[in-house]
């Protein structure tokens, strides 16, 4: 078996009284989509935020392409090849989209400090841009300002930033989030074929989506997690069916 | 320089700081409730200040003045919110800064077209006037120990406001949460009216309690405002203990950075060059101070609020 | 062409139309009012930078505005009293000439920035105001209490600096000068917005965790920027200075931070032109109102309120519409 692309060991991280993330370990694999679920309020936001550098765990490492990134910022992980998408678009929406995908691109050339020629003229970033904006099926939108795209547009032009990182592995925060029935299904189809670029760590709550797509699936309660396996294990997953499932299946 | 001098430097510091935490509780408190920045806090410093010498020289009452002081403060203040204030709210901090500016200019004029642009002064009732012996000996102004008392005293009623009282659970709500403020059935406009008129009515004591130290002049509102944003930011938005302690360590710092610097350097220079630089430094200390809070704790020593 | 092109053409011809037309028609005052024009809208346009590009709601760029302006007076004070300004280590001698004080000016500013910036940009929002504001009030009641060079009375020079190859004291010159100086600054302004820099900056502003999350740190960005913008505001102070042939802790003063930024608002915050236009009506304000009424701030703080609490836009706001290089 190869090693994990990203792994975490006992994290823990508390708010005062409330202990958000309580011992949690999981990895994820070359080739996989390893799906995050869990109710409400399980910590899943908290977990992501440690793993993407947005929060310090109060103990516990994480460890990304074989290197204890635990102390790096988001920034730092992020140039190591860590691709996010936010649960609630994080975009500048004065901007155009093509200008969005554009700020992935620069971010991943690693030479934001260039003070003189013209962006859009950068041969090379626009390419990687355009060609993120293709696969998402934005391209003809290019020219558009952010904030006059759909919901579900919003959400593609998420993935596509996120892929002009070229990353080593995906964070996705609830990708699927207010979209409809046909983008659900575009965004599972693509999600698929992703997996073998860099593995996916999904957090959903749609659950057919999830059920379609996960290797394995996770299951975070109260900040920990119950349950770690195939989605048919999960299916039957006796404390699961009880704790979540039981409620929404 | 005797322990005496550095007594009554103390008790100076504290007086000043106690001035300061007048002012700067107004602000803290209506950032903390209403999220706004109001740079015209120091024009209702002004206001009270300007009401208390016109009472003062129409009535020949001190405790009418603050009265006045208070009123015409309270009164400035509940007109703004419902006129000005009230549509920054939702605004951004750059509108508010703007808005609030440009209430500055217009109050700053407007006082001087009213009073013109020589300073009024408001004296010290004779029963307050002159010094007191305090045990050690030291002779200290009985005005300035009543600033200390007074103050103090407010604080109190501050925190019991804020702890123990119907308005203060409101002002509580609304720091943490505006939802719930509004499904607790509370009138949310008519709060905030009053936690800003009551913001207005300290800053305009303040100012009527300085005004018979200093003279009373249009634009002396600002430097005590600006003074007042280090207080917050070294005690913490929102925060009126950080408030307090945040004022006092100010006051102390200022006055007696004033003093004992040029004497400290006066052991290695020449009296007139350590006077200088030990001046000059000295008006610098309270910022340096806030940078070194801002290095260690970027939110403020009570801040929890980004 | 877009009409907030046309009307920034109009700005920058008009800038210039009016001290010609004053210059044949033999009025120096008003080609010293169009000077003040082009010096306050450089200021203005250092602060955009921060301000419109960068989010950085900066309320203390007096702090670089006044170091620009002693970096003139302190040259200047000491070319005119042929006293070096220090002999050890090594000689330095106070300048007339323009082109070294503005390179003093802007190093000056420029590091002032870099410390003034690296710590406040630690918080943001309100904290972020109070900071600035209070720094620039440290510098003020510095140059109050620092003897040396003038204290509260500030410090005269006698006799402009010079440019090699032209007259300084000719009114019309010295405003050549001070115009070449706004374009350029308007330029270099318009390049960066268009940058890479330019990109990820306005990009944090909107939403810095984005730009955290390709890997570009919204820190160092902005410090960048507001270097930049200090730089920019330092030289207007020097030139300001070399206008006014005077420097004093007023420069220092919060109401100056305040103006500046009264300036990009009456033009239009983030518009290019914004500080052109905003500091033409400023000046124009104070001369027109000026002459009617002692008090015309009355009537500058209700336009300010107006335009914040109705026209936000500003002036290029309301006349080009809505910002067009984005659609």
């Amino acid at each position: 078996m190869t090693d994990p692309v990203l792994y975490v060991r006992n994290i823990t991280k508390s708010f005062g009284a409330l202990k958000a993330s309580d011992d949690v370990s999981l990895d994820l694999r070359p080739g996989e989509i390893h799906a995050l679920i869990g109710p409400n309020g399980a910590g899943k936001s908290t977990l992501i935020q440690q793993i993407s550098g947005g929060l310090q765990p109060d103990s516990g490492t994480v460890h990304f392409l074989g290197q204890d990134v635990t102390a790096l910022g988001t920034a730092q992980r992020a140039r190591m090849g860590l691709g996010r998408t936010f649960q609630i678009s994080a975009l500048a929406m004065e901007d155009t989209v093509l200008q969005n995908a554009m700020l992935g691109a620069l971010g991943a050339s690693g030479r934001p400090f260039r003070f003189f020629r013209p962006v859009l003229q950068e041969k090379a970033l626009r390419q990687v841009a355009e060609t993120a904006l293709d696969r998402v099926g934005l391209l003809d939108h290019a020219a558009i300002r952010t904030s006059d795209l759909s919901h579900g547009q919003r959400r593609q032009l998420e993935v596509a930033v996120a892929l002009t990182l070229s990353p080593r592995a995906f964070i996705m925060d609830e990708p699927m989030a207010g979209l409809g029935a046909s983008g659900s299904r575009r965004l599972t189809a693509f999600l698929d074929e992703l997996r073998h670029e860099a593995p996916i760590l999904l957090v959903e709550h749609d659950m057919d989506a999830v059920f379609a797509l996960a290797d394995r699936i996770s299951v975070l309660v109260y900040g920990k997690v119950i349950a770690t396996g195939s989605v048919d294990e999960i299916r039957n997953h006796a404390e699961v069916r009880r704790a979540y499932l039981g409620e929404d299946a | 320089m005797s322990l005496l001098l550095l007594i009554e430097q103390i008790l100076n510091g504290l007086q000043f700081g106690v001035m300061l935490f007048l002012t700067a509780a107004g602000l803290t408190l209506v950032f903390g409730v209403m999220g706004l920045i109001n740079l015209a806090h120091g024009s209702l410093f002004m206001i009270g200040a300007f009401a208390a010498a016109a009472t003062a020289a129409a009535t020949g009452s001190f405790l009418l003045a603050l009265a006045a002081s208070l009123a015409a403060a309270a009164a400035a203040g509940a007109l703004v919110e419902v006129l000005v204030i009230r549509r920054l709210y939702s605004r951004d901090h750059l509108d508010q800064v703007l808005a609030t500016f440009a209430l500055i200019l217009v109050f700053s004029e407007g006082t001087r077209w009213v009073f013109g642009s020589f300073p009024l002064y408001l004296n010290i009732p004779p029963a307050l006037s002159g010094p007191v012996t305090l045990p050690g000996g030291i002779e200290y102004p009985v005005y300035r120990l009543t600033i200390i008392a007074v103050g103090l005293m407010i604080a109190l009623g501050l925190f019991l406001l804020i702890s123990r009282t119907r308005l203060g659970v409101q002002i509580r709500a609304g720091e943490s949460d505006r939802e719930m403020i509004a499904a607790l059935g509370i009138d949310i406009n008519r709060l905030y009216t009053v936690v800003f008129a009551l913001g207005a009515a300290l800053a305009g004591l303040a100012g009527a309690l300085v005004g018979a130290i200093q003279s009373v002049q249009v634009g002396m509102g600002e430097p005590v405002l600006i003074l007042a944003f280090v207080v917050i930011v070294i005690g913490g938005i929102g925060s009126i203990k950080g408030a307090l302690i945040g004022s006092i360590l100010v006051g102390l710092t200022d006055t007696l950075g004033g003093v004992l610097l040029p004497e400290t350097f006066k052991l290695f220079m020449d009296p007139a060059s350590a006077t200088a630089v030990g001046s000059a430094l000295a008006s610098m200390l309270i910022y340096i101070l806030m940078a070194v809070v801002l290095v260690v704790k970027p939110m403020g020593l009570y801040g929890a609020r980004a | 062409m877009t009409r907030e092109t046309i009307l920034n053409a109009a700005l920058g011809l008009g800038l210039l139309a009016f001290p010609l037309w004053a210059y044949f028609a033999d009025e120096p005052f008003m080609i010293t009012l169009a000077t003040r024009v082009a010096i306050l809208a450089l200021a203005g346009v250092g602060l955009n930078i921060a301000l419109g590009l960068g989010g950085l709601v900066s309320l203390g760029h007096a702090a670089f505005f006044g170091i620009g302006g002693y970096a003139m007076g302190i040259l200047a004070s000491h070319a005119q009293s042929y006293s070096p300004l220090m002999e050890t280590p090594f000689l330095i001698e106070g300048t007339k000439s323009m082109p070294v004080i503005w390179l003093t000016a802007i190093v000056a500013s420029g590091l002032a920035a870099l410390v003034i910036g690296a710590l406040s940009l630690r918080t943001s929002g309100v904290y972020f105001i109070m900071i600035t504001l209070a720094f620039g009030q440290m510098l003020f009641y510095f140059a109050i209490s620092w003897p040396a060079y003038g204290g509260e009375d500030g410090l005269s020079i006698y006799v402009r600096n010079s440019f090699p190859g032209l007259n300084t004291l000719d009114p019309i010159q010295f405003f050549l000068i001070a115009y070449v100086l706004l374009m350029a600054a308007l330029r270099f302004s318009a390049r960066l917005a268009g940058s890479p820099f330019g990109l990820a900056l306005n990009a944090a502003r909107q939403t810095a965790e984005r730009v955290e999350t390709v890997g570009i740190v919204p820190y160092r960005l902005r410090l960048t920027a507001f270097v930049l913008s200090g730089m920019i505001t330092g030289l207007a102070g020097a030139l300001f200075a070399d206008l006014n042939r005077f420097v004093s802790p007023t420069m220092f003063s919060w109401q100056t931070s305040g103006e500046i930024m009264i300036f990009i608002i009456l033009g239009g915050t983030a518009r290019l032109f914004g500080p052109v236009a905003g500091a033409a009506l400023f000046i124009t304000l104070e001369h027109v109102l000026g002459g009617l009424s002692e008090f015309w701030h009355i009537y500058l703080g209700l336009l300010l309120l107006v335009v914040v609490l109705y026209a936000r836009g500003g002036i290029i706001g309301t006349l080009a519409g809505q910002e067009v290089k984005h659609d």
